[in-house]
């Protein structure tokens, strides 16, 4: 019997422990097929943040480093300067990236650090019971932000690819979405890219990945995925932002 | 042959020669010449130095270097060394090797750039969160901070444990002759554990929380127990004067040095006075003090603080005799005059 | 060797090589088979244009490597002139730049040796090493190691350029001159 569907080597057996509807798990395969594609598996050395994907060392077969909250880019730059010869990646909430760790990111990116960081947005702290993100919406009701997130008082959504655009070093900066099934092809083309950016030693590669939470967002998961569409999908810049010189982009 | 070399760059020079080729920093007075050093040098042994944004990243990077098995240092002063607190507690769960110094300065706050002894609470008591010591040397000359950073990156390696050498901005800036013997080093295990790419091998995970109460009980209780092995077998001191001594002072790095003058200059007029020096703040060494409990009829801590160190004196002397304390605060250092007058005001009654 | 324990304190503006004859002391100490320290001042003390370190050299094992009451010191400007004249244990000597510190109150308790260094130097045809001059002056009167074994010191820290060597051991010397003059 021909086998049409089988389960990527780059994810462990371990059943994840998302939520349904909760869109990390797509997103964990994209990468763990990418890490077997790409023949990565063995060389890569992957950091895992604090939040709602603290604990994807469980399910990436690569070596994973467990990094304080925040602080991810910064564990990642220590161990490619360690060992530049491995590939390593970062994978990110919102919080752990545009928040705490934000000064690690645009600082790494400055460096042109040749790690690609993995940012994952759904507009709001999972881990933690749904409190306001620095990507929360103006408007959005989160537990911090009981009466919608007032724009006056609280600010406006950080929209990090579109800023890291602006920083010579991120020489890929790329913002997709997995909502649909072409939308995951098409998130899986732009996560090869920023790999691919890193093995050419280019500099740093950063894919922002909008994403649900429809445990916090208090709706369902099919609702989940009309609100990302439709209320999320405006205010963050989609597609990507910045590709390398070679590309014909600008010259990092 | 001995060359005149300061403090900071002899620790920089030390950590090379122990196959440190990984360096993080942030520039801050008085240990800026750390950085500084490394910069210059780790090129010529294909190491590299990175100048990080903050004392935060700094203390990961050396996090994840650590974690890939390699040896690796960051250098920095009091208000860096506060920023990277947390860094500390998770290195030390994570048992990630790695070596720090912390050049002490004056604080609270931004404080001054004169010489302290301020930071021994947050060195010995852990400055960040949960149950966790790193192992702390004090050397008090530019040829043990040479010797002593040599031994600090055996002893991670050894323990799995952060280790930080404990000096302040008189040791960083001060010149003294030093020489770099060779040394032969600890047989340590090749690190297994680390995070380096699972090539023809199961994958590694270097972590630093767990999931339960019952595995976070059962794990604190191992560290525990590596803990009570660090006690049992690494405290050091060295003492000065004490086979005949009536009185000790108790004091490390440079208020070492000016009680060792004051000693001299009690023991001219005649009152026998020693000096028991702690080269371990961590695990402190409470062994050679409690082995002279009968003999000793009074103790005096003398610090570059308010009284810190003090506090583990009293514990171990346990109201078995009196224990004394004086210090200078704020970069300001006390003459050995001052400690021998202090000394006979609170010791001898004011003789 | 008149004490087992010297104190000395060099002080001047950037630049006037202050730090530099400090260091030559403590090579000279530690070439004698004595012990040494040398104490930069660091931080805020160096700016505004000041610098000054602290050496001591001595039989026995060195208590603090910072220096309040010195025994010797060099001054090279005035603002050092007034920071450190007081700090000179009685019966100490003060050398004093007097082409940059003009007559001011002196002290009875003290010597106070006047030279103008940087004239010296000029004459030379190198005003930068003034610094060295003095040295010379102060090895003539104040020894505390061998003449040679100083010279040598400052062969070991600034001879790297031939040229620059012969022109330190030259200016060394003509302080040793014209102290000898003095006394």
């Amino acid at each position: 019997m021909k086998a049409i569907f089988t389960k990527t080597a780059g994810l462990s057996d371990r059943p994840f422990h998302y939520c349904p509807g909760c869109t990390h798990g797509i997103i964990h395969r994209l990468i763990g097929e990418l890490l077997e594609e790409m023949n990565l598996i063995e060389h890569t050395i992957g950091v895992a943040p604090v939040g709602c994907s603290g604990f994807c060392e469980n399910y990436f077969t690569c070596d994973m480093i467990g990094a304080a909250h925040g602080r991810a880019v910064a564990v990642a730059t220590g161990a490619k300067r360690a060992r530049p010869d491995r590939f390593i990646f970062t994978y990110q909430g919102d919080g752990d990236g545009a928040s705490i760790g934000l000064a690690e990111t645009m600082s790494a990116a400055a460096r042109g650090e040749k790690i690609t960081s993995i940012f994952v947005n759904n507009c709001i702290y999972g881990m933690t019971g749904g409190q306001m993100a620095p990507t929360s919406l103006v408007g959005q009701k989160t537990s911090t932000s009981p009466y919608g997130r007032d724009a006056a008082t609280m600010g406006y959504p950080l929209d990090l690819p579109k800023v890291l655009t602006q920083i010579e070093g991120a020489v890929y900066v790329a913002s997709v979405s997995v909502d649909s099934p072409q939308a995951i092809k098409d998130a899986k083309k732009v996560l090869r890219k920023a790999f691919q950016v890193q093995l050419d030693g280019l500099g740093y590669s950063f894919v922002s990945i909008l994403s649900t939470c429809p445990t916090n967002w208090g709706v369902n998961p099919v609702e989940a995925l009309e609100w990302l569409q439709t209320k999320m999908k405006p205010h963050f810049a989609l597609g990507e932002l910045k590709v390398p010189a070679t590309e014909g982009g600008s010259e990092a | 042959m001995a060359l005149l070399m300061k403090g900071n760059e002899a620790i920089a020079e030390a950590a090379i020669q122990a196959g440190c080729r990984l360096f993080y920093g942030y520039p801050i007075t008085p240990s800026t010449e750390i950085p500084e050093y490394m910069a210059k040098k780790m090129k010529a042994v294909g190491g590299t130095y990175l100048q990080a944004e903050s004392e935060i990243a700094a203390i990961y990077m050396v996090y994840g270097a650590g974690a890939v098995g390699e040896r690796v240092m960051t250098g920095t002063s009091s208000p860096g060394f506060s920023l990277m607190q947390e860094g500390l507690s998770f290195l030390f769960a994570a048992e990630i090797p790695c070596v720090i110094v912390d050049v002490m300065r004056g604080g609270p706050g931004l404080g001054g750039l004169g010489p302290t002894q301020a930071d021994y609470f947050q060195l010995t008591k852990g400055g960040g969160h949960g149950d966790y010591h790193a192992i702390v040397l004090a050397p008090f000359s530019v040829q043990e901070m040479v010797d002593l950073t040599k031994e600090a990156f055996d002893l991670a390696d050894y323990y799995r444990n952060l280790v930080i050498i404990a000096a302040d901005g008189i040791l960083g800036q001060m010149m003294e002759p030093v020489e770099f013997p060779p040394v032969a080093g600890r047989k340590l295990e090749p690190k297994t554990w680390a995070a380096s790419g699972a090539e023809g091998r199961p994958k590694n995970n270097v972590l630093s929380y767990y999931l339960t109460p019952e595995l976070g009980e059962a794990e604190n209780l191992r560290w525990g127990e590596k803990m009570s092995r660090i006690k049992e077998t690494e405290q050091r001191f060295v003492e000065y004067e004490m086979e005949d001594a009536d009185y000790a002072f108790v004091a490390f790095g440079t208020s070492s040095r000016i009680t060792e003058t004051a000693v001299d200059m009690l023991r001219e007029e005649g009152i026998k006075v020693g000096l028991y020096r702690p080269v371990t703040l961590w695990p402190f060494p409470e062994k050679g003090l409690t082995a002279r409990l009968n003999q000793i009829k009074g103790w005096m801590s003398i610090e570059l603080s308010a009284g810190q160190m003090v506090d583990d004196v009293k514990l171990v002397v346990n109201g078995k005799a009196p224990v004394g304390f004086y210090g200078r605060q704020g970069g300001m250092t006390p003459e050995p005059e001052e400690v021998a007058a202090a000394f006979k005001a609170q010791l001898l009654g004011g003789e | 060797m008149s004490s087992a324990l010297t104190k000395y304190k060099f002080a001047g503006f950037g630049g006037q090589g202050v730090l530099f004859i400090g260091k030559v002391m403590a090579q000279a100490g530690m070439l004698s088979k004595q012990q040494v320290t040398w104490f930069p001042a660091y931080g805020p003390e160096m700016r505004g244009g000041t610098a000054h370190c602290s050496v001591v050299i001595s039989t026995k094992r060195i208590g603090s490597p910072t220096v309040g009451k010195p025994d010797i010191a060099i001054v090279m400007n005035e603002a050092s002139y007034h920071k450190f004249i007081d700090s000179v244990v009685p019966g100490g000597t003060l050398y004093v730049n007097s082409s940059m510190v003009p007559e001011l109150p002196g002290r009875e308790d003290i010597r106070i040796v006047r030279v103008s260094v940087n004239e010296i130097a000029h004459e030379m045809g190198e005003e930068k090493v003034a610094n060295i001059v003095m040295l010379g002056v102060m090895q003539a009167i104040t020894p505390t190691v061998a003449d040679d074994v100083l010279e040598k010191a400052l062969m070991e820290l600034a001879g790297k350029k031939p040229e620059l060597a012969a022109l330190n051991a030259r200016a060394f010397k003509a302080g040793q001159e014209y102290a000898k003059n003095l006394c």
